[in-house]
Order: C-alpha cells, then structure tokens, then sequence
C-alpha cells in the first residue's frame, strides 16, 4: 500500500497548495466593499398571477427563450405548458413515469425534456398537433436531477449516480460524461457564454467544467450539506450556490473562492431553489419553510420575502428579460411576482 | 461489469484525484478585491435595466391583470 500512502500524501500537499494560493489573493471581503454601496430599494414584490393546474407537487420549472411560456413538472406526472400572460396551459404533456424531478424548454421553444427516479431525460418535441417522445436518454446509473438544453441537437443532464453528461439528441447518446463529484449531482446551470457549466452536489461541493472537453477546471467548497441549487451571476464570473446546510454562497470564478454569503441565524430551513434578477442585484432563493427570501447579492442583507405558498417552494425561475420571478411549490401551484 | 481488485480500484482513483488537484493548484487567481470591485460594477451598470430592481409601470407589466374599464 505504499502507492496509496504517497498519493494521499500529494493530494494534502496539492489541496494545501490551493489552500494558500486562495488566501494569498484574499485581501478584503464582498461585504466591506460593498458597504458603501447604496442599500437596494425594499423590494416589494406582488403575486400577479397564480397558475393552477398540477394535482400533486411541483418539482421544476424553466421559462421560454421567449419570456412568456413556461415548463413545469409536477409528480401528477405531467409537464404542463403555459402561457404566463393569460394564465392558460397551452400543452400538456403526460409522462411516462409521474416521479419526475426536473424539466426544461429548448431555447427554440421545439423541445422540452423531462426526468426522476425513472434514471432518464426524456425528450418531447412540442411543436405539433400533440406533443411527441423524441428521444429516451437511458444511460444514467442514477435518478436524474437536472437537465439544460444547449439548443435543439444538445442537452446537459445531472445525474444522482455522481456524474453530468452532454448528449446528442440526434443519436441519442452519450457525447461527454462529467465526472469527479463524489456524490449525487442535483443541479446544474449553463454559463452565459455556453463554454462552461457548473454543477453541485451532495459531496457540497460546486465544479466548473469545460463543455468541450469534459475536464473539471475549478471545484468550490465551503458549504456542509447538499448543494441543491446552483445558478450562474449574468456576469458570468460569478455563480450563486444554495444548500441544505441553509446558506447560499457565492463564488468568484476568478478568485476561486467564497466572495461571499447569505444566512440568517433565524433561518434554519434548507435552500431548494436560487434564481437571479437582471443585474444579478437581487437573489431569489426558494426555501423548505414555505417562503422565498430575497436577498442584496452584494450586501448579503435580506431585502423582502415572497410568501404566499402552502409548501416547501421546490423551484424558481426569472425569465431572460427579467420582468418577474416564478415560484414553483409542492403546494402544487406557480405563482407569479413582479 | 469486469471485477477488479479493490487495491487497485482505489489507486487509480486516488491517482485521478491527485490529477485533477494539480489541475485546480495551477490555475492563475486574482485578488478578491479585483472580483469583488467587477462584480459591484456590474450590478451597478445593469442596475437600471432591471425590472424588478427599479419596479415596472402598471401599464408595461404583462403578469399584470388587465381590469375592464368600464364607461359609465
């Protein structure tokens, strides 16, 4: 076994090393620069519209490239489409196996896709007399957690049996498989510039990956329990991560380290869903205590609460132009702030 | 699924983490400040455009239900 001991050797020596080259750039902190910020107005935010339709819980959500139509997957085993303006559902698409845990809409708006404890990312092609299986992605060793499209012949998968992978729509399978996490991927989210993602797991740690190549660049740690949501600043040099541990952090990509981070000694209920406005100002982060809090991202003060569901908040979505936050909840409803 | 011997499932494991660690240490870092500065004016320049920042008149709000005005 003397491999072994010299290997654990080298990788304290290298983790040691990162250690220190991340103390060595940390001069000052997120908050102290910011004090002299001017404080982000009281956001107030109103439920405009509450979308009825699910019969059992809400598990994902994702808005249209167009801003207007959504996805949600809810437990009743059905992916409903809607129209956020009027409030109607303009498809619905039955699901093979109702334990789904995730969905998500194609930019084009052709596509969505679909998975859970069925181990698989199915897509349906929505654009048509009725919604259509395209393709039955089935390699995952795991439930699947999360899915993004790249566009209408890619999409990303997270995955509980620890790895990410880019499929080929057009074939159906594996193109590039992600893998170092050591435990359960539950989230991921795309780099604005399409080059890069970011996923995070129950090993509580985020990683940066090259889409491309498939290798892990950076890995971020700090948080003590799952990391259950991940969402990248629009900037793209930052992302947001929330976890069970309560806390949501953010993470400089430059920096390679915490830059910053949101808790509240009263608040001992886990982050299920994080979601940014705009300007990246404010975080909208879905909680298991019913209620969603907002926080100043560069303040890390709380600014307002949305309140309003019967159950855990299990998703949230801001749409590209930024006009308004969507929560998704077991209590089975969406409901609409602006 | 071929059977390997434990020992050596752990060392190439092991020797992939040692990898990947390299990897992370070599990466270039700027400082915090620098980070921190960037993102603050991003927030600042992108501030004005932000919906729910800078609140939506009730006439641009598509969420917004629409009452029917009646003539009387």
């Amino acid at each position: 076994m003397g491999e072994m001991d010299t290997l654990k050797k080298e990788a304290d020596g290298l983790k040691a090393q990162i250690e220190a080259g991340r103390k060595a750039v940390n001069d000052t902190t997120m908050a102290t620069l910011a004090s002299g910020v001017a404080a982000a107005p009281r956001v107030q935010l109103k439920n405009r519209k509450t979308l009825k339709g699910h019969l059992a819980k809400i598990y994902g959500l994702h808005w249209s490239a167009d801003n207007r139509h959504m996805v949600s997957a809810s437990q009743d085993g059905k992916l409903l489409i809607w129209d956020t303006y009027t409030g109607n559902k303009v498809y619905a698409v039955p699901l093979k196996s109702s334990w789904v845990m995730s969905c998500s809409m194609a930019p084009s708006g052709n596509l969505v896709a679909s998975g859970g404890l069925d181990n698989m990312c199915t897509i349906a092609n929505i654009k048509g007399a009725s919604p259509k299986t395209l393709r039955e992605l089935d390699a995952h060793e795991g439930y699947l957690s999360h899915s993004r499209f790249l566009n209408d012949s890619e999409i990303l998968t997270a995955s509980g049996d620890t790895t990410c992978c880019l499929w080929d729509l057009e074939t159906g399978k594996q193109k590039v498989i992600y893998k170092s996490h050591v435990g359960d991927c539950m989230c991921l989210a795309v780099s604005p510039d399409q080059n890069t993602f970011i996923s995070g797991a129950c090993d509580s740690s985020a990683k940066l990956w090259d889409i491309r190549d498939g290798g892990c660049k950076q890995t971020f740690i700090g948080h003590t329990s799952d990391i259950n949501a991940i969402a990248f600043y629009p900037s793209g040099t930052a992302v947001i991560t929330g976890s069970d541990d309560c806390t949501l952090k953010m993470y400089d990509l430059r920096a390679d380290q915490e830059v910053n981070g949101y808790q509240d000694a009263a608040l001992n209920a886990g982050v299920t869903s994080v979601s940014l406005s705009s300007s990246g100002r404010l975080i909208f982060a879905g909680y298991d205590n019913f209620n969603c809090n907002i926080w100043d991202s560069l303040k890390a003060e709380k600014v307002g609460v949305l309140s309003g569901h019967d159950n855990r908040v299990s998703c949230i979505g801001v749409p590209d132009d930024g006009l308004g936050v969507c929560t998704g909840s077991w209590d089975s409803f969406l409901k609409i702030w602006n | 699924m071929s059977s390997k011997m434990p020992s050596s499932n752990n060392v190439t494991q092991a020797r992939r983490t040692v990898q990947q660690l390299k990897i992370e240490a070599s990466i270039e870092r700027i400082k915090v400040s620098k980070a921190s500065a960037d993102l603050m004016h991003y927030c600042g320049e992108h501030a004005k455009y932000d919906p729910l920042l800078m609140g939506i008149p009730a006439s641009e709000n598509p969420f917004k239900d629409k009452k029917p005005c009646a003539i009387l």
